[in-house]
């Protein structure tokens, strides 16, 4: 099957005058992330382009088909569109086997029980749930249900992958494994890929654009680096904007290039990423005095004002993003050029070991 | 409530121990293989099971519209859908029989169209039975179907599965103990069904003389015969619930 290109400009009107205006266009082998608070209308995206939910206006085209077009009277079902989805809390059919849940697109598709299974069984080997097919969902693990979802939506070689809280149902050491073993299988998948996320990390980790989505509307579109660089609304700016800083983990101690952070953890090794929150960040114009180990100086590169706070980007040898209040920036004079100190408490470091 | 909870499992057992006390047991072998008793056992089994089967051939439909579809009046429909539960089954039968009967609202186009009388007739066993029993149907797929979380059927819509294969292979087996339970509660209604029946149906052997009105006559003649046939029915209510005692019991 050929993969073609999702553009898609959804209208939704809900009566509890809620309003859904959304842009979004993913090239084949592209992961874009829809980055929002709960409640935004992320689900709402993943259901009109499934095909569960018709849209009121704009349309949805994938390759050279329109899947919706409300003006022009089409809307293929969502049993013909060739969307695969991982839902949020996955929806295995409790009723029946792993394997089963994973034959269920082929079999539904006509495609002979016996080559069903046999297809199934190797999507299961191939996220790594060999052995597993006689399972019930409702007697594996989390992260093993993530991978049954996933293998289920793949295994009927879908034309689009829709991906939605993909690892938000999983404890934090599963959703950092996962996280990297979904990255692969992502960049396996050839046609385009939609994550729809709360967490900025998996957003900036595994997407190659960023929609961030507000009330339902986009407030702003970017690769990774740009949105958590140079957020636009205090949102974006608030969850996008954390610093993320690789580097290896040994002792407590984590090198980023020729810089030492030191960490609250002394047992991890290894490649891992820092996830250091703006607020996290204190500027002074003197060296502090005092506890904190991690200490140095440099200079203001960028000063932006958000409303009442300001975002402050500093440079070498760690660059970071930085917050302070606007009375501190008048107290502290900043600006570009100025010379500055900057501390960071250790146990104020969020640390992910990283692949 | 221990003393309470005592007497209200006694009001349950003692008529049973009645049963058992009064029970003719030299001759219950010949009175249950008597001629009237295995014709009653055989239009019971067979109008209770076909009463069964059609109710969940329409009951079906009426759970899922009412469930699932909003349409105006829906509250009306499943009032009148629900109403023979709390419906006198003597008022039920006579209803039945002002719709149905020969000179009937419906019943006599009918007649004259095919012939077909259905008072008095074994279907009209059927029909009355299928008439009290099939809202405890309903009722009960209903509200499965209002609990299940419908983000399901939209699964396996996106994994390309028609409306049908949605409904076989995911809505029904997911709402399958619901559906079992209604199925045993409405078939066991028929099984018992009396009022409707002798109302519409009459009372005759062979035809319309189902087991519980096979006891009402026997009360008034022999009532060894009476108590026999009500063992009887309680053996098969028995066995019905011994063999889903995993499901009924597993629900506490």
């Amino acid at each position: 099957m050929s993969h073609g290109a999702l553009h898609a400009r959804l209208v939704i009107e809900r009566s509890d005058d809620f309003r859904l205006d959304v842009d979004l266009s993913i090239e084949p082998g592209r992961t874009a992330a829809l980055l929002g608070p709960n409640g935004t209308g992320k689900s709402t995206v993943v259901s009109a382009i499934a095909g569960l939910l018709p849209i009121d206006s704009g349309s949805i085209r994938l390759g050279d088909e329109i899947l919706d077009d409300p003006d022009a009277g089409v809307f293929v079902p969502a049993e013909d569109r060739g969307v695969g989805v991982v839902f949020q809390d996955y929806l295995l059919f409790p009723h029946l086997s792993v394997l089963e849940n994973v034959a269920f697109g082929l079999r539904s598709r006509k495609t002979e029980t016996s080559s069903a299974r046999r297809a199934s069984r190797e999507w299961l080997t191939r996220v790594g749930l060999e052995g597993m097919e006689g399972e019930r969902p409702g007697e594996v693990s989390g992260g093993q249900a993530q991978r049954v979802a996933l293998a289920r939506a793949l295994a009927t070689e879908p034309r689009l992958l829709l991906l939605d809280e993909p690892l938000s149902a999983l404890d934090v050491t599963t959703r950092t494994a996962l996280r990297r073993s979904l990255a692969d299988h992502l960049s396996g998948f050839p046609g385009p890929r939609m994550l729809i996320t709360h967490d900025p990390t998996e957003a900036f980790l595994l997407a190659d654009e960023v929609y961030v989505m507000e009330a339902g509307v986009i407030t702003q579109t970017g690769a990774p680096d740009e949105i958590r660089l140079r957020p636009r609304t205090k949102y974006a700016a608030d969850l996008a904007g954390s610093n993320l800083v690789s580097g290896e983990a040994f002792g407590g101690r984590v090198e980023v290039g020729e810089f030492i952070v030191h960490i609250a953890d002394h047992t991890l090794a290894g490649p891992v990423l820092l996830i250091i929150h703006p607020h996290a960040v204190s500027i002074h114009r003197a060296e502090p005095e005092g506890s904190p180990r991690n200490t140095w100086s440099t200079v203001v590169t960028r000063v932006e004002s958000l409303g009442d706070r300001v975002r402050l980007q500093t440079g070498d040898p760690l660059p970071l993003t930085a917050e302070v209040t606007g009375e501190a920036r008048e107290a502290l004079s900043l600006a570009p050029g100025v010379p500055v100190w900057l501390s960071l408490k250790a146990t104020e470091i969020g640390v992910e070991q990283h692949g | 409530m221990i003393l309470l909870g005592a007497l209200g499992t006694a009001l349950v057992a003692v008529p049973l121990i009645g049963l058992l006390w009064r029970a003719p047991w030299a001759e219950l072998g010949s009175v249950i293989t008597s001629r009237v008793v295995l014709d009653a056992l055989r239009l019971s089994l067979i109008s209770s099971l076909s009463a069964t089967a059609i109710a969940f051939v329409l009951g079906i439909p009426v759970a899922w519209l009412l469930a699932r579809v909003e349409f105006p009046g829906r509250h009306l429909v499943r009032g009148l859908v629900l109403l023979p539960l709390v419906l006198p089954p003597v008022v039920g039968g006579a209803a039945l029989l002002f719709a149905l009967g020969r000179r009937g609202l419906v019943g006599e186009p009918v007649y004259e169209a095919t012939g077909l009388v259905l008072p008095f007739s074994t279907w009209g066993v059927v029909l009355a039975s299928t008439f009290v029993a099939m809202p405890f149907l309903v009722i009960t797929v209903e509200g499965a179907l209002h609990n299940l979380d419908q983000r399901y059927e939209g699964a396996a819509a996106s994994l390309g599965a028609r409306r049908w294969t949605v409904l076989r292979r995911v809505t029904l087996p997911m709402v399958g103990p619901s559906l079992l339970a209604g199925l045993v509660l409405t078939w066991a209604r028929a099984f018992g069904e009396f009022g409707a029946t002798i109302t519409f149906a009459g009372n005759l052997q062979g035809r319309t003389q189902t087991l519980p009105l096979a006891v009402f006559v026997a009360l008034e003649s022999d009532r060894g015969v009476a108590v026999a046939i009500s063992l009887l029915m309680v053996v098969v209510s028995l066995i019905v619930l011994v063999a889903l005692r995993e499901r009924w019991w597993r629900v506490s």
